[in-house]
């Protein structure tokens, strides 16, 4: 039994081909992204690549894709109050692997309206009040999105007394409109898995073929989900297991692109130490956040704003002025590979600051607040202190310099300890790039795909000598 | 002619507001408040002003019962009505009750300054739950009657 899994990336088609029994990865092929033009093309080439390093291609029983071409699943989410069911809806999008293009809260206005417009959103979801809350909001967001130029498909998972009335209104302003269970049925409860599934279920039904990636159909069985959500796919599978194969527990993944930094976490992450309050929203056991502003390449510029260029100047041993030039010149250069020394550096500098960044805004924070009986600790998010692993993947842990460094940069730190990351972790490296390929195969073999990860992650401790030599050198 | 059932169950949101942890008396009020028929949004102890004004929009709540139990009231609660007014919530019933200052201050002075607030009622220390409820039935009907008038 074999199996292959495709991920219709923005830049190139990869490709894993897979044997299942004993599971083990048989080749892996490489072409370039044409679903801009013909994503058979792409594929075929890569097909002859995946060829060229097998002799001949075997029969594959399962032949699974995941895609974040043609500009990924773009999703403007709507709520009510910003910290309730706007949230409730963005991380219902996020979870669903959708790049969120526009997050609006309360009325929206001629303005919102405009903008939604502009950016040419594959999906809006539509949400709004606790069920038996407020209807008006999301009724006027329905009435004003129905009159408003869109042609994508409206998901509406908003107050349940209005959730009918609100699909009508949209309906009969020629929009599409599906209604689902409530992102937040009660207050302060997340329910995001219907409007999740709802998602995905457009995806395939609908949006893989308006991006015209179902042109290749014949040579695959299916377009299963936005490669953000195969990947995510693979953290809960990794982390809980299946069938026989045990998991390896609370997780979290660290992916850094050349456009965003993602994170992941499969955790529970409630309060690890006795006394400690939670406050806020609560957290969906698996979560993603993602951080447009920090990219390796077309947002390298975000990393050195975020980080102070001083800071990232001195880890690489370059002049600021140097750093910066360089900085404004990786914004138009998506496929860049480092060339030379100090280009090795920038990136050592660029991936550690956005691995550090990102991480601390997905993981939770305490803060010890002074009442009259004394102090009282809070905690808002996830209290990852005690998650057990953290695995990276991306161009920068998967081919750079001193990648166990980088994602070192993810942990938990002194100077820091206000914020909940993982503080002693195994560290493993996604090498292959094969997490994407770890959460297709999830949907056929989950069993065999949780071996697949285990077998071919590495650990960090293979790849600290190596770093230390690069540090130690330039 | 019968009077029509109530039309819907009424949502009221409680809390302890400000930097305060006394979350037992405002537990009890809550249940009582569930068993005379409300529907209660309970936030609990540690709840800044901001947050019951975003619960009750999120919930379309008719009202909000403010506890506070360890004399910082009067600096928690100030400026709560204007919140609510940003908000939308221009005519939610406001409640405040608990030990609301410092000191032996006369009741009815406190009561005034917080009714000044913008709070529609302020409760002393010792209120009965069955007090509030009372109060709460009565300026409901009141308010209904109000605006069966006003449709006339």
């Amino acid at each position: 039994m074999n199996a292959l899994l495709i991920d219709f990336g923005s830049t190139y088609t990869k490709l894993r081909a897979v044997a299942l029994d004993p599971v083990r990865i048989l080749a892996c092929g490489q072409g370039p992204s044409t679903v801009a033009s013909d994503v058979t093309e792409g594929l075929d080439a890569a097909l002859a690549d995946l060829e060229s390093r097998m002799g001949a291609l075997p029969d594959f029983e399962h032949r699974l894709a995941c895609s974040s071409a043609a500009g990924g699943l773009r999703m403007v989410t709507v709520g009510l109050v910003r910290e309730l069911t706007a949230e409730a809806a963005r991380q219902a999008a996020l979870g669903a692997g959708a790049r969120l293009v526009g997050c609006f809260a309360q009325r929206l206005t001629a303005g919102d309206v405009a903008d939604t417009e502009s950016l040419a959103a594959d999906l809006v979801l539509l949400a709004g009040g606790t069920d038996g809350g407020n209807s008006e909001v999301i009724l006027h967001n329905a009435r004003t999105l129905a009159a408003a130029r869109l042609s994508c498909p409206v998901i509406v998972a908003g107050n349940r007394a209005a959730a009918g009335e609100a699909a009508a209104a949209l309906e009969a302003g020629g929009k599409t409109a599906t209604v689902t269970e409530n992102v937040m049925p009660e207050f302060g409860e997340l329910n995001i898995e219907p409007a999740r599934g709802e998602i995905r279920r457009l995806f395939i039904e609908r949006i893989v073929h308006a991006k015209g990636i179902d042109r290749a159909a014949g040579q695959f069985d299916q377009v299963l989900m936005p490669t953000p959500a195969a990947v995510l796919e693979a953290a809960r599978l990794l982390a809980e297991g299946a069938g026989n194969e045990p998991g390896l527990g609370p997780l979290m993944v660290v992916d850094v692109g050349g456009a965003t930094t993602d994170v992941h976490s499969a955790a529970r992450g409630e309060p690890a130490r006795a006394g400690v309050v939670f406050r806020g929203l609560p957290e969906p056991y698996m979560k993603r956040t993602v951080e447009g502003d920090l990219g390796m390449r077309h947002n390298a510029r975000g990393i050195l704003a975020e980080a102070g260029p001083d800071g990232v100047a001195a880890m690489t041993g370059l002049e600021r002025s140097r750093v910066e030039a360089m900085v404004d010149g990786y914004a138009s250069e998506a496929g860049r590979l480092p060339g030379d020394e100090a280009e090795r550096a920038l990136d050592f500098a660029l991936g550690h600051a956005a691995v550090r960044i990102a991480a601390r805004r997905h993981a939770g924070t305490i803060e010890t607040v002074y009442t009259v009986n004394g102090p009282v600790t809070l905690q808002r998010g996830k209290d990852l202190s005690g998650v057990g692993t953290v695995i990276g993947t991306g161009g920068v842990l998967a081919h750079g310099d001193a990648s166990a460094h980088i994602l070192r940069a993810a942990l938990a730190e002194e100077r820091e300890p206000f914020s909940l990351r993982p503080r002693q972790p195994r560290l493993l490296l996604d090498k292959e790039y094969l997490l994407y390929a770890v959460g297709l195969l999830a949907s056929v073999a989950p069993e065999a795909a949780v071996r697949l990860g285990k077998l071919h992650l590495q650990n960090v401790e293979e790849e600290e000598e190596h770093g230390r030599n690069f540090l130690a050198g330039g | 002619v019968p009077r029509e059932p109530k039309k819907h169950q009424r949502t009221l949101i409680t809390g302890v507001i400000g930097a305060d942890t006394h979350i037992v008396g405002n537990r009890i009020l809550s249940m009582a408040l569930e068993k005379a028929g409300y529907k209660v949004v309970a936030l609990g102890a540690l709840t800044p002003a901001e947050e019951f004004v975003k619960a009750a929009v999120e919930t379309a709540a008719d009202g909000v019962m403010v506890s506070s139990l360890y004399g910082q009231g009067e600096l928690d609660c100030r400026g709560f009505r204007d919140l609510c007014v940003e908000a939308g919530l221009e005519v939610i019933l406001l409640y405040v009750g608990g030990n609301l200052v410092v000191g032996k201050q006369p009741w009815p002075e406190v009561e005034k300054r917080f009714l000044e607030m913008g709070f529609d009622r302020a409760f002393p220390p010792g209120t009965r739950v069955d007090e509030v409820i009372e109060k709460l039935d009565a300026d409901f009907a009141a308010r209904e009657t109000g605006r069966e008038r006003a449709a006339e």
